[in-house]
């Protein structure tokens, strides 16, 4: 019987990764033991514990990365300088959008259902309304969190695969567990399941073709056989285009946004922030990982196709946020120009484009929480008021409310002193470097588009009356107050002070082979 | 290679339909024949054969989920075969990889029962 | 100290800070923290001038941090303490901390005096960056600090119409020379890649590589931006009506510091105006003009601060004058500067404590015979009135006389034209201040029912004092003190001596024979009060009513293009841009009701779409291989 050759695992490098599967395995042994009424906090401070923990060790991690230590578990996990990079930001951002998911004092029992699977309307329906809200969604998130950062840092297409499963599948549930519109929110996340699943497909279908062209999975087969093979590249532009479509599904580019607007209106809204900071971002580390590290040598083939895609990302979330009547359909036809811009970055090809992809993801992540957050205190009996109409007056009635909403709004357009400036500003000055003009033309094009539905928000909340219908805006709860500070304040910080994120996305833009 | 390897499989083909035909042949000569009303019904996991006339036939849950319990203990089982297989090969890692699969998927089974997911009422 | 420039300025800076954070709960102690500020720059600062006399280079030089550094510009925070800084940081926190300690009297009664010294200690730390910087950019973020202080404290009663239209004329015209200021600086950037002074290929060690015609231009722009920090002329019809600001306001910052901002930075860019001749023609004719306007309608003015304002407004052109003729007349120019802020400022809080016991009269036909009821607020007036109209020995001869004198020294025909107006001014200068003099303090009582007049308290009139005895004492220590002690900082600045046209013995005698001619005729016309209403006069007194048309011509020349050009802009942009805007918006939005019915909410069509969108995808990628 021949020798088994096992693995070198490098235990201390996947250690993040290793406490968020532990925590939520714990977790759902809490769910099991502990006493409902102490469950909540158990769970949050747990989730929060594990969180911190990965990040110590990923932040002990840094400056460590070596050419020889990057690559573990026979080099289906890859910790380079990039990688961790992602996890950090990925831990942060997940951190930071966790805090909402404890946030108990805007609504009796949180903004999760008790029991999802009771029938809606129904006689437990009315029975379970006050009934503290699930706590499974902590567990769920630590695993979605652990799937992303396997996603981040998957060095080979199957172990991505698994890593993008493990991440999407807790999400799909989360987006069910809405406390209020529970119909919407169950379609939502059907929608997600569904159209996620399609998605996967395309994916695997993909790794399949490309398996069949570079007889691997991992990058490195897949670089080397796209620069030197002597098959036709038919196969590997096939596998190529169908990898990146299960990609650009979950960073939501245009026409694979489809299922964005429904998800994120439905979703509760601190799984609509979560998704909104975490998923692009995970997503989009992997997209770079594919396109930086295995498929560089196909990069005449892809930029062009890719450049049409960011391009109808752009204009299809510029043009569509115009007519939005709810604000959290406007965040996600936002959220899809912004990966329209993000990709102008990622498109820019050269280190510059990467190390503004990184900014600009995190800068986007602080704000879209913030925004999220904000929307979570518009409140009236009926729950969170997200229509348009209903934030008319806003101003008169909270100004610091309406204040910072608008300072988050003026950085998603992109004004300068606040961080969404020098993410544009980033991105496309890589892409200008990277000869990919025609994109930044459209860019700033559809940024001046884009502007007039965020100035219409402003324009509602400060120049108009308050009616008798517009809700006055909840108190926030520490957790929530906490995470309306960071965010703006991320959001000041990275606009005039940021120096040190840029030196260390600067630093963490380069991928190990 | 040669097909020579897959004989035994054949043989397995045979045995099992072997084994079928037989069952299905004998039954009537050596069985007893009490019949009642339940025992006509078809059986269709705990499904009523006929589409019920209200809700386009809708029926509990529970069924599902008994279900997927059971894809999950035997997805257990199929990955405990092989590992079983090359025991000996596999060392004292494989040995601790499957604790670990094994106590993942306890953790889960605890999980189902602690919340009632094993009460059928 | 010397080690420690900053905290001259971060001292008022973090007062005024706290003032105004503080809120309500530093309105019983807050004026005097405000009081206490200034006070500590002033020992601090004082104790810097001892050590700089004591050494031998005359300038320290401190950059505490990298401001702004993009590029190659790359600006320090750096501060500069020379002789020249060293007077005017002396004069800000010495003549500042009497005024705010008046204020404390003066302002007793208005509910928001913590504010008040909020600002006003703002200010302060403003004017002392404005002159301790070593370079154009900190001159002009305290140039900017100065103007924002000015703007709050002129419309510091901003419920009164008056007061909120003057904060925003004069932050409005101190715009436009803003504008020469900061285009100056830039245009310096753009020659010589630095806007530091000295020091390190700085701007005066390498003004010589300049073409004639970019040293007029910078000139010109430094002195536009002069022009609208010290109300000269063409930009001086907002300093006037900034005296709708509380009194110490308009004595501190209309007075005795803020606007001699443009004299010092004349001053300071020696090297720069004493390079070209035209440059220095355009500076003496502002000041000549200027001097003589400010006159002229300051004897027409009847409200008592106006008049003092005008006189301000002709004071600077003095010294203006001063600095316009180079050579040895910039440290003339500085020392007049210097009495100035002590007399004037002497007068105008004199004018307050008169306003004090008239119930906010300013009306100088309604006062009269105030000298037996004011006796220190009288005497010290008298001071101040016998300083600027250059009795001797009081400061104002000291001062304004060699000024005269260095007139008359330019060598050519324009020694007449400039000694004369000079001259010409002191007389006139005589006059309408006698005049203010006589009928607020002397002849029959013209009061309005129910006034009863009386002497300020203590707080107020001590600072009263202690000014007039600088009026007094000042002229002649700094006549022989002062401009040997500035020598350093304009020791680079060759003198072309020519003689004067006429001898010196006799500019002095006529100056003081001008002097008492105006004076005199001033007492005998108003000894016995003047009519109560303007009566109608002839077309030079109507004209100088009107303060020479000045405004009307502002209104006709620039207002009214400038509204016609509003109002063509606004029809354009109404008809041709918000057209086209419009019509770009109406597209998107049509655009983009069309595609959201695409967002049926149907599953299956999302499915759809995602498929199509993947066979385009792959069709686009193997059609980029294949093309």
């Amino acid at each position: 019987m021949p020798e088994l050759k096992l693995p070198d695992i490098d235990y201390a490098a996947l250690l993040p990764m290793l406490i968020l599967f532990g925590a939520a395995c714990v977790g759902v042994l809490i769910e099991g033991f502990v006493p409902r009424s102490v469950r909540n906090m158990v769970q949050l401070v747990l989730s929060l514990a594990a969180m911190v923990a990965a990040l110590v060790f990923v932040i002990r991690r840094a400056g460590e990365v070596t050419a020889e230590n990057a690559a573990t578990i026979g080099g289906a996990i890859m910790i380079d300088n990039m990688g961790l990079f992602m996890e950090g930001a990925l831990l942060v951002l997940g951190l930071v959008s966790l805090l909402l998911f404890g946030e108990r004092t805007l609504e009796r029992g949180g903004a999760f259902v008790p029991h999802a699977a009771v029938t809606v309307g129904s006689e437990r329906d009315r029975e379970q309304a006050v009934d503290s809200g699930a706590t499974e969604v902590y567990p769920l998130a630590l695993f979605s969190l652990g799937g992303m950062l396997m996603f981040v840092t998957a060095n080979d297409l199957l172990t991505m695969f698994v890593a993008l499963e493990v991440f999407s599948l807790p999400l799909y549930l989360m987006c069910a567990l809405a406390r209020r519109k529970r119909l919407l929110s169950q379609e939502s996340a059907l929608k997600y399941f569904l159209l996620g699943a399609y998605a996967s497909a395309f994916f695997l279908f993909g790794v399949a073709m490309i398996y069949g062209f570079a007889k691997g999975v991992d990058f490195r087969a897949i670089h080397e056989a796209v620069r030197g093979s002597e098959t036709s590249p038919t196969l590997l532009l096939i596998g190529l285009a169908l990898v990146a479509i299960g990609l650009l599904f979950k960073i939501a580019a245009a026409p694979f946004h489809v299922w964005t607007p429904d998800v994120y209106q439905g979703a509760p809204t601190p799984v609509t922030a979560f998704m909104a900071a975490c998923t692009k971002a995970a997503a989009f580390g992997a997209l770079l990982r594919v396109l930086y590290v295995g498929f560089d040598g196909a990069k005449w083939h892809f930029t062009p196709v890719l450049g049409a895609v960011a391009v109808l990302t752009m204009l299809v979330g510029a043009v569509l946020a115009v007519t939005q009547t709810d604000l959290k359909r406007l965040l996600a036809y936002s959220s899809v120009a912004n990966a329209g811009y993000l990709m102008v970055g990622l498109l820019g090809g050269n280190k510059d484009g990467l190390s503004s992809t990184l900014f600009y993801l995190v800068a986007y992540g602080f704000t879209v929480i913030a925004a999220f957050a904000l929307v979570s205190l518009v409140r009236d009996a009926d729950g969170e008021a997200t229509h348009l109409s209903r934030w008319a007056g806003l101003g008169r009635r909270s100004p610091l409310f309406a204040g910072i909403f608008t300072f988050l709004l003026l950085a998603f357009a992109g004004i300068p002193l606040t961080s969404g400036f020098m993410a544009k500003f980033g991105v496309f000055g890589a892409a200008i470097a990277g000869d990919q003009t025609w994109l930044v033309i459209f860019g700033v094009l559809t940024s001046i588009v884009l502007a007039f539905p965020y100035l219409r928000v402003v324009v509602m909340m400060w120049l108009s009356e308050p009616g008798e219908t517009t809700p006055s805006v909840s108190i926030p709860g520490v957790l929530t107050s906490a995470v309306l500070g960071i965010g703006t304040v991320a959001t000041l910080l990275l606009g005039v002070l940021p120096g040190p994120l840029l030196e260390l996305a600067d630093q963490a833009s380069s991928f190990i082979r | 290679m040669s097909l020579s390897a897959y004989i035994p499989i054949v043989g397995l083909f045979a045995l099992a339909a072997a084994f079928g035909l037989f069952s299905v042949a004998i039954a009537p000569f050596v069985g007893p024949r009490r019949f009642n009303r339940a025992k006509l019904d078809a059986y269709e996991c705990g499904i009523e054969p006929t589409p019920q006339p209200i809700g386009g036939g809708r029926f509990p849950v529970k069924f599902y989920l008994t279900a997927m319990l059971f894809i999950i203990f035997d997805i257990e089982i199929i990955f405990l075969y092989p590992w079983a297989v090359s025991f000996d090969m596999l060392g004292l890692f494989g040995f601790v990889e499957m604790v670990l699969f094994i106590v993942a998927v306890f953790v889960a089974y605890t999980y189902v029962w602690r919340r009632g997911g094993l009460d059928w009422d | 100290m010397l080690t420690s420039l900053w905290l001259l300025i971060a001292i008022p800076f973090v007062s005024g800070g706290l003032l105004l954070l503080l809120g309500r709960r530093a309105d019983r102690w807050g004026h005097w923290l405000g009081v206490l500020a200034p006070a500590v720059s002033f020992v601090l600062g004082l104790i810097a001038f001892v050590q700089l006399g004591g050494r031998s280079d005359k300038a320290v030089e401190q950059n505490l941090w990298s401001f702004i550094a993009v590029g190659d510009l790359k600006i320090d925070f750096g501060l500069l303490f020379d002789p020249l800084s060293g007077v005017f940081v002396l004069l800000i926190t010495g003549v500042g901390s009497l005024i705010h300690l008046y204020a404390v009297g003066y302002m007793a009664h208005d509910e928001r005096r913590r504010t008040f010294f909020g600002y006003f200690n703002i200010f302060v730390a403003a004017m002392l960056l404005l002159v301790l910087g070593n370079n154009y950019v900190m001159l002009y973020l305290g140039w900017e600090g100065v103007g924002l202080a000015s703007y709050l404290l002129i419309s510091f009663w901003f419920n009164r119409p008056s007061a909120a239209t003057a904060g925003k004329k004069a932050f409005i015209m101190n715009r436009v020379g803003d504008a020469g200021f900061a285009l100056a600086i830039f245009l310096l950037f753009k020659e010589l890649g630095t806007v530091k002074y000295t020091g390190d290929g700085g701007v005066f060690e390498s003004v010589g590589q300049l073409s004639q015609g970019t040293v007029l231009m910078v000139g010109i722009l430094l002195l536009l931006g002069a022009c609208g920090k010290s109300g000269q002329f063409p930009l001086q019809a907002w300093l006037p009506d900034a005296m709708e600001g509380p009194t110490p306001v308009s004595a501190l910052i209309h007075a005795a510091t803020m606007v001699t901002a443009g004299v010092y930075l004349i001053a300071r860019s020696n090297p720069i105006f004493s390079a070209n001749p035209t440059l220095q023609v355009i500076v003496v004719s502002v000041g000549a003009i200027t001097l003589l306007i400010g006159c002229i309608i300051g004897a027409a003015k009847d409200d008592i601060k106006r008049v003092l304002a005008w006189s301000t407004v002709s004071q600077i052109g003095y010294m203006f004058l001063g600095v316009g003729l180079g050579g040895g007349a910039y440290a003339l120019a500085i020392i007049h500067l210097l009495a100035h802020g002590f007399f004037k400022a002497n007068m105008f809080l004199g004018a307050g404590s008169v306003m004090h016991g008239m119930q906010d009269q300013v009306d100088i036909r309604r006062f009269g015979g105030l000298s037996k009821h004011m006796k220190i607020t009288w005497l010290t007036f008298m001071m101040g009135w016998l300083a600027i109209i250059g009795i001797p020995p009081l400061s104002g001869y000291f001062t304004k006389e060699p000024i005269i004198a260095a007139a008359f020294e330019r060598g050519d025909w324009t020694s007449w034209l400039f000694g004369g107006a000079a001259l010409l001014g002191a007389g006139l200068t005589a006059f309408y201040m006698t005049r203010l003099f006589v009928l607020t303090f002397h002849g029959p009582k013209r009061w309005t029912e129910g006034q009863h007049p009386h002497e300020s308290p203590a707080i107020m009139w001590i600072p009263l004092v202690l000014l007039a005895i600088g009026s007094v004492v000042a002229g002649f220590l700094m006549k022989t003190s002062v401009v040997t002690w500035l020598n350093p900082v304009f020791e680079g600045v060759e003198t072309a001596h020519h003689e004067s046209v006429i001898p010196h013995s006799l500019i002095n005698i006529l100056g003081i024979a001008f002097t008492v001619i105006g004076a005199g005729l001033a007492w005998m016309l108003f000894q016995r009060g003047t009519a109560l209403m303007p009566e109608p006069a002839g077309p030079v007194v109507t004209a100088a009513r009107n303060n020479l048309y000045t405004d009307a011509f502002n209104e006709v020349v620039f207002e009214k293009p400038g509204r016609w050009l509003t109002r063509a802009l606004v029809y354009v942009d109404n008809k041709g841009v918000d057209g086209l805007v419009n019509g770009l918006a109406a597209l998107v939005g049509g655009g983009s009701g069309r595609l959201r019915r695409l967002q049926t909410g149907f599953v299956r069509s999302y499915a759809l779409s995602m498929l199509a969108g993947g066979v385009l995808v792959l069709g686009a990628l193997l059609a980029v291989r294949l093309g």
